[in-house]
Parts: structure tokens; C-alpha cells; sequence
């Protein structure tokens, strides 16, 4: 399939990036470009320049930085997954990458991308979320909290660039998705993170505007830390998404079955 | 139009291509090579799988300007002249292909896979890491046989 016509470019540096934002009338930036690509062949986008990312330092490479970890926006799902230092700090972030799509796009598709993207049944946004993550960008550090949006919504401005995620490293973190037969996108996905007295369970998947917090079971679970503290608990159906994949009530038994999955499996994911 | 060099099978090959240009559109229709296949066109078959740059990548979703000045290697580039790579004798023994249309991003794919776990494989490590290549004929089983045949010969190899 042929997309429209467009302009490649590839700057190095973020000046650059931004000077080109500028030049054309709807420019995109793209880093592994595979929900970005896809989309152009549908014709559900047509931007006149597609700006690659992935050449510009700031947003490449690991590393510990005291108690959090940083992961610039450009790292792939491939290198998320098999990194020491992630599999070390927060090994659920290292199994929820490498639970993303299949081997193939793991070695192009990027966190960045993921995130700026925020499909309502993307993986990442869920960590992102769970762990309260800073997403750190061009020109700004944004709470995980006040970044997403809706679906595919972010507070991103026009030419803002994610540069890298500062994840606090929990106590502990777990990640459990059940994924359509089809597409392997999760019908619904649970990541749980529990640091200090603290419980943070993000949904994503299952919620009609995006990615959420479910704070009834943060709650319970910050009482009692274990699955059956979430027995009787079930996120409000008509808040789910209701599609061929199944019912708003559907999903949101769902929510409860990964969330328990989650809690029980610390330091993984687990994939059905 | 923009100029773009890929070093496919070892050789470069420098063509005009619109910025649009898929990898494997690059391949087949500029490079002349028609063993990699377009299957889905929508990054969930696998057909189109070569190696960029050593690593496994569906080519209907890589623009080729955005590979320029990589190193492609296509199910062209596997052979040592007559003789098969050890996973193309592989899918040949056992009887790994029936239609043939997923073959090459099979084989692309199971040679990442085999070199990605030093030939440590399993089955159901085999079954789980070919969830982006997908069959219509053989019901995998045939293919997973002959990923763990050529992966046992990798190990033998390494040994050696």
C-alpha cells in the first residue's frame, strides 16, 4: 500500500527538529513508525513530513540515576526488555515490554512513540501511569498524572518532544493483560506497582477514555496487599469500552481478573 | 526523490526513491529481489521479515529512507552459493512449507530467533517468538520442527 506523498527527514539535534516542525504545514514526528505507518497506509493520517527522531541524542539510552530510572523516548521495546539495568530496577517494566506485539516490532517500536500515541490499548501507558512516571520533554517534566488525555490524547504541545521517562523505582510492580486472538492488543491490562504504603493500579485496554487508574482497588489493596482484597471490587461497567472484543461488563470483570493476576506475579507480566 | 544506499546481501544497491518507499517495496520492486514477500502489508504477518542491520524487521513497515546506509540481508542472502543455511535445509527435511508465501519471513525470523537464543530453544519458546509470522498451511508444527532442527545444529556448531 502506497501512503500519500511526503518528506522524510532525519535531524540530529533538537533545534533542528524544531526548525523543521515549522517549515511545513503538517509535519509529524516519528520514531519507530509502527502505529505511525500503518496509519498513513489506512490514510487515517497524511502529514507532509514525517520528522525522525531517533537520530537526536537526548532521546537515547538507560540509566540509574539514584532511585529512578531513565529511559530516553527513542529505546526500543527490544532494548526496554533486555536491558540489566531495567530487568533490575523494575523487572515488570523489562517483561511488559517484551510482551508488546511480536519480536519483529519489538526491535523497531519505541516507548516514546507508544506513549505520545497513547492508544487506549498500548502497554506502556499503564506503566507509565502506575509507576508515576515524569515524562520529560523538550521543554517541559509532565506528571504522568496530567499527561494523558483521553483517547489517543496527550498535553503534548505542537512540536513538544518526549526526550526520556523518569520512573521511581517501587518496592515492587506487576503486569497482566489478556490479549485479543487477533490483533494481541489487551482486551484488558492491569499494571500494579506497591511502594512503601503506596498502591498504584493502572488500567489500560478496558476504559472508554484511555488509560486509568481503578483507586477503589488501589485502595483495598493498600489495606490488605493481596488478590483477595479485590473480591466484590469491579471498576464501573459503563466506564468500559464496549466493542466486538466484548461487553462493558465483560471488561470490566476482566480488569478485575488481570488486576489480581498482577498482584499475584510481582516482577512479570503475564500474558493470555 | 531522494538517493538512498542499502547494502543488500553485501552489495550496495543505490536507487532514487520516493520518501514514501517501503523497505520492501525498495527490495522487490528496486533491488529486483522477489523472495521477500508483502503478505498483510499491515505489520502482523511477518512475510515481508529481513534482517536490517542484524535484526529481524517487517520491511512493509520500514521506510527505505529511513534505512539508508543500513545493511539489509533477504532470504536471497541466506545460501553459500548452492548450499542451503542450515534453517533452509531445515525447512526442506522437514517438510516446513507447503504454499511456500510465509517461507521467507519464516526463515528470516527463525534465524533472528535461533542467533537471539543461541540456539537454547524450546518449543513452546519457538511457538511463543513466531507470534509475528503467520501460516496458512502447515499448522506450524512442521515449521517449529525444523526452527528446533536448525537451532540444535547452531548449538552443535557453537560446541564444536
Amino acid at each position: 500500500m502506497y501512503m500519500y506523498d511526503f518528506t522524510y527527514r532525519r535531524p540530529k539535534t533538537l533545534d533542528e527538529a524544531a526548525a523543521l516542525w515549522g517549515e511545513f504545514d503538517s509535519p509529524s514526528f516519528v520514531s519507530g513508525g509502527h502505529t505511525l505507518i500503518p496509519t498513513m497506509k489506512n490514510r487515517l493520517a497524511a502529514p507532509d513530513v514525517l520528522i525522525d527522531l531517533r537520530a537526536i541524542p537526548e532521546l537515547k539510552g538507560i540509566r540509574r540515576e539514584g532511585d529512578r530510572l531513565l529511559i530516553g523516548a527513542a529505546t526500543t521495546h527490544y532494548e526496554t526488555s533486555t536491558s540489566d539495568l531495567v530487568k533490575d530496577a523494575i523487572p515488570a517494566l523489562a517483561a511488559l515490554a517484551g510482551s508488546i506485539a511480536d519480536p519483529q516490532v519489538r526491535y523497531v517500536g519505541t516507548m516514546g512513540g507508544s506513549v505520545a500515541n497513547n492508544d487506549p490499548s498500548a502497554d506502556y501507558p499503564a506503566a507509565v501511569l502506575s509507576l508515576g512516571a515524569d515524562v520529560v520533554t523538550s521543554q517541559r517534566t509532565i506528571p504522568a498524572e496530567q499527561f494523558f488525555d483521553g483517547l489517543f490524547g496527550t498535553v503534548l504541545e505542537e512540536g513538544e518532544i518526549i526526550l526520556h521517562f523518569s520512573f521511581p523505582i517501587p518496592d515492587s510492580a506487576g503486569y497482566a493483560k489478556l490479549c485479543s486472538q487477533a490483533s494481541r492488543y489487551p482486551v484488558a491490562g492491569s499494571f500494579v506497582s506497591r511502594t512503601g504504603d503506596t498502591v498504584r493500579v493502572a488500567v489500560t485496554g478496558a476504559g472508554n477514555d484511555g488509560v486509568f487508574r481503578w483507586s477503589a482497588a488501589e485502595d483495598a489493596l493498600a489495606r490488605e496487599f493481596a488478590a483477595s482484597a479485590l473480591d466484590g471490587l469491579l471498576p464501573e461497567a459503563d466506564d468500559m469500552i464496549a466493542d466486538l472484543n466484548g461487553s462493558g461488563a465483560y471488561r470490566a470483570h476482566l480488569v478485575g481478573v488481570v488486576t489480581r493476576y498482577a498482584v499475584e506475579n510481582p516482577g512479570t507480566a503475564i500474558v493470555r | 526523490m531522494t538517493e538512498v544506499t542499502i547494502t543488500v546481501n553485501g552489495a550496495p544497491q543505490t536507487h532514487d526513491v520516493e520518501d514514501r518507499t517501503l523497505l520492501v517495496h525498495f527490495l522487490r520492486d528496486h533491488a529486483g529481489l522477489t523472495g521477500t514477500h508483502v503478505g498483510c502489508d499491515t505489520t502482523q504477518c511477518g512475510a515481508c521479515t529481513v534482517h536490517l542491520d542484524g535484526r529481524a524487521v517487517k520491511s512493509c513497515t520500514v521506510l527505505a529512507v529511513a534505512a539508508d546506509g543500513g545493511a539489509v540481508t533477504t532470504i536471497e542472502g541466506l545460501a553459500e552459493g548452492d548450499t542451503l543455511s542450515d534453517l533452509q535445509q531445515a525447512f526442506k527435511d522437514n517438510h516446513g512449507l507447503q504454499c511456500g508465501f510465509c517461507t521467507p519471513g519464516m526463515v528470516m525470523a527463525g534465524t533472528d530467533l535461533i542467533r537471539r537464543y543461541g540456539g537454547a530453544l524450546d518449543e513452546e519458546t519457538v511457538r511463543e517468538q513466531l507470534e509475528g509470522n503467520i501460516c496458512r498451511c502447515t499448522g506450524y508444527t512442521n515449521i517449529v520442527k525444523a526452527v528446533l532442527d536448525a537451532a540444535g545444529k547452531y548449538r552443535a556448531k557453537q560446541q564444536a
